[in-house]
């Protein structure tokens, strides 16, 4: 497949006073695919969209959007793009109409074309009732929406969704997914951060793991779950049993040493994840005259692969949150 | 929920050329001074900076002051203070500028406006406009309430026209200067009372409420070089009210229009620029 960045930074590096929110960052996203920044707070994901969305300039390095520099062409940049920002950023004493509609026009619509597009999403986001009043009494959850069809007036073919679903109920989170996936289907390029594994699994074609302002990883989700290791089994017995009648039974299937626990009831141990393993191993422990209450074969999580790199989980502090 | 194109190619979004026209900039401060009358309107406080107010000071400086003021020549203190009262509603309601611009600054909207393609400082003009379009209101009320009380005009409508006119250039240009305080300010609370500071004394230390005659002479010559002397003095002339001059007039006493119309357009002049320059270095990391 030919590439054909639609977003490309290299080596961006911002510092705000004694912090380092950018260290040397290069990212790189395809048209019409979703890449995810997955990090921690204070990693430096929200200064990188600052600096694609031309509202930072670097201290070093460049980047690229829809084919513009950020810093040389910051206007040419505002015209193809949508932003989500990781604060709600509505204005209060608008109506949910008069906000998309004020954004609309500023993003050079005319007045009728921001009042159509405005009443369309709205409708999109299940806000045609409360478009008619202020948004300073919507829900988190409504301003949220609101934010997100903001982004979308102006139909842009490059979104930046800093922690879009961040505070969001589940039901609130799928729909967000939902329009995400939709837009990618039309060819429209994302840019996601997040601080959830599974937000990145279900939307991003690459992920790019940032920590200290700088990418640790990259790769498809599949690549990164590998680069961990493969999959794990885990059997949990209906009794007790001995280490002497559990290893030889599995010996032929996994790829490394079983560990019990539970005085021998729960079994964890590395596998190639094969096709019909579940079944294999189950044969395999009947033969031995054991009882299997349960089985799984586990494909690693991002949360995995995060620990993995950088020792600690997701959502723990690295640093400083860097608000400007 | 319906299913609507969510990401149409956008034709009608390219702007003519490649830096934005004329136009696209002017359409840019129409929007956001139609913003700034919806918070205006939506906004008790301010709403009342031009209703309330202006009808409160009238009729309190009128009936109070006016009971035990008797100005040289026997001439109506009513005549007297309307031009007053107008010049000081317009100037403490000029502040509104400054505090608005920092509450926009304080929340989030600024930072969505940074990412659309539209022209910065709309921002900045589009704030002023909305407020010189509720100065005059403001005006009118005064104007209103100095007629119920009998306050009349003594020149033709064109000159009383002008009058109005002149008070609002220099409410203007006072807005472009509280715009910097605001731009100044951490918080929206700090633009108010720094605001209150410079305004207050810039309202009272005039000629707007008495003549500057009886003045101890160091404050006197501080009153008549105020702009705010200098507009309310044209007002009155331009009304056709009466205007106690001092015996030896300095010159902005001399010539109040003059100094009025060099006032205003020199407050434009420094402050636009200078609130321009603060609004991009805030918005700029």
């Amino acid at each position: 497949m030919a590439t054909h960045p639609v977003i490309e930074a290299e080596g961006l590096v911002k510092r705000y006073g004694g912090v380092q929110a950018l260290a040397g960052l290069d990212v790189t996203v395809e048209k019409g695919t979703v890449l995810s920044l997955l990090g921690p707070n204070g990693a430096g994901k929200t200064t990188a969209v600052r600096v694609l969305t031309t509202r930072t300039v670097p201290d070093c390095g460049s980047a690229r959007v829809a084919g513009y520099d950020v810093v040389a062409h910051p206007a040419q940049v505002r015209r193809k793009i949508g932003v989500t920002a990781q604060d709600v950023t509505m204005d209060g004493l608008l109506t949910g109409v008069q906000n998309l509609q004020m954004i609309g026009e500023l993003s050079g619509l005319s007045r009728r074309d921001a009042a159509r597009r405005a009443r369309e999403l709205l409708e999109r986001f299940d806000l045609s009732e409360a478009g008619g009043r202020v948004a300073k009494g919507y829900s988190g959850g409504m301003r949220r929406r609101l934010d997100l069809a903001a982004s979308l007036v102006a139909s842009p073919p490059v979104l930046f969704l800093d922690e879009p679903t961040t505070g969001l109920d589940p039901t609130s989170r799928a729909e967000v997914w939902g329009v995400v996936e939709d837009l990618v289907a039309q060819g429209v390029t994302v840019l996601l951060t997040t601080q959830y594994l599974d937000e990145a699994d279900r939307l991003a074609k690459r992920v790019v793991v940032v920590d200290h302002g700088k990418a640790i990883a990259e790769g498809t989700p599949a690549e990164l779950k590998r680069s961990v290791g493969g999959a794990r089994l885990h059997v949990t017995l209906s009794a007790h049993a001995s280490r002497e009648t559990v290893v030889p039974a599995l010996a032929p299937y996994v790829t490394g040493d079983p560990l019990l626990s539970e005085g021998g009831r729960q079994i964890s141990a590395p596998v190639n994840g094969e096709r019909g393993l579940a079944t294999l191993v189950v044969r395999a422990l009947d033969a031995a005259g054991l009882l299997v209450d349960d089985v799984e074969v586990r494909q690693p999580s991002l949360d995995d692969v995060f620990f993995a790199l950088t020792g600690q989980p997701v959502g723990e502090e690295t640093g400083e949150e860097v608000a400007a | 929920m319906s299913t609507v194109e969510l990401a149409i190619t956008a034709a009608s979004r390219e702007r003519v050329g490649f830096l934005p026209s004329l136009a696209a900039r002017a359409k840019d401060v129409v929007v956001m001074t139609r913003r700034n009358l919806v918070h205006i309107l939506r906004e008790p406080m301010q709403l009342s900076d031009v209703t309330v107010q202006p009808v409160l000071f009238t009729v309190l400086f009128v009936y109070v002051f006016g009971s035990g003021m008797s100005l040289p020549g026997g001439a109506s203190y009513t005549a007297f203070v309307l031009p007053g009262l107008l010049t000081m509603n317009l100037v403490t309601s000029s502040m509104g500028t400054g505090v608005g611009l920092a509450q926009d600054l304080s929340n989030g909207m600024v930072e969505r406006f940074r990412t659309l393609p539209m022209w910065r400082a709309s921002v900045l003009v589009g704030r002023t406009v909305a407020d010189l379009l509720s100065a005059a209101v403001c005006s009118a009320v005064v104007a209103v309430v100095g007629l119920a009380v009998g306050w009349r005009p003594g020149h033709a409508l064109l000159s009383v026209l002008a009058g109005f006119g002149v008070a609002l250039l220099f409410s203007y240009a006072l807005a472009w200067a509280t715009a910097c305080i605001g731009l100044l300010a951490k918080e929206p609370e700090s633009a108010m009372s720094v605001g209150f500071v410079v305004i207050f004394p810039l309202a009272f230390v005039s000629n707007a409420l008495v003549p500057t005659l009886h003045m101890p002479s160091w404050l006197r010559v501080i009153a008549d070089w105020n702009p705010v002397s200098s507009v309310t003095a044209s007002v009155r002339d331009l009304f056709g009210n009466p205007n106690p001059l001092p015996l030896h007039g300095s010159w902005p006493v001399e010539h109040p229009l003059g100094a009025a119309l060099i006032w205003s357009v020199a407050l434009i002049a420094v402050a636009a620029p200078f609130a321009s320059f603060l609004f991009r270095r805030r918005t700029t990391d």
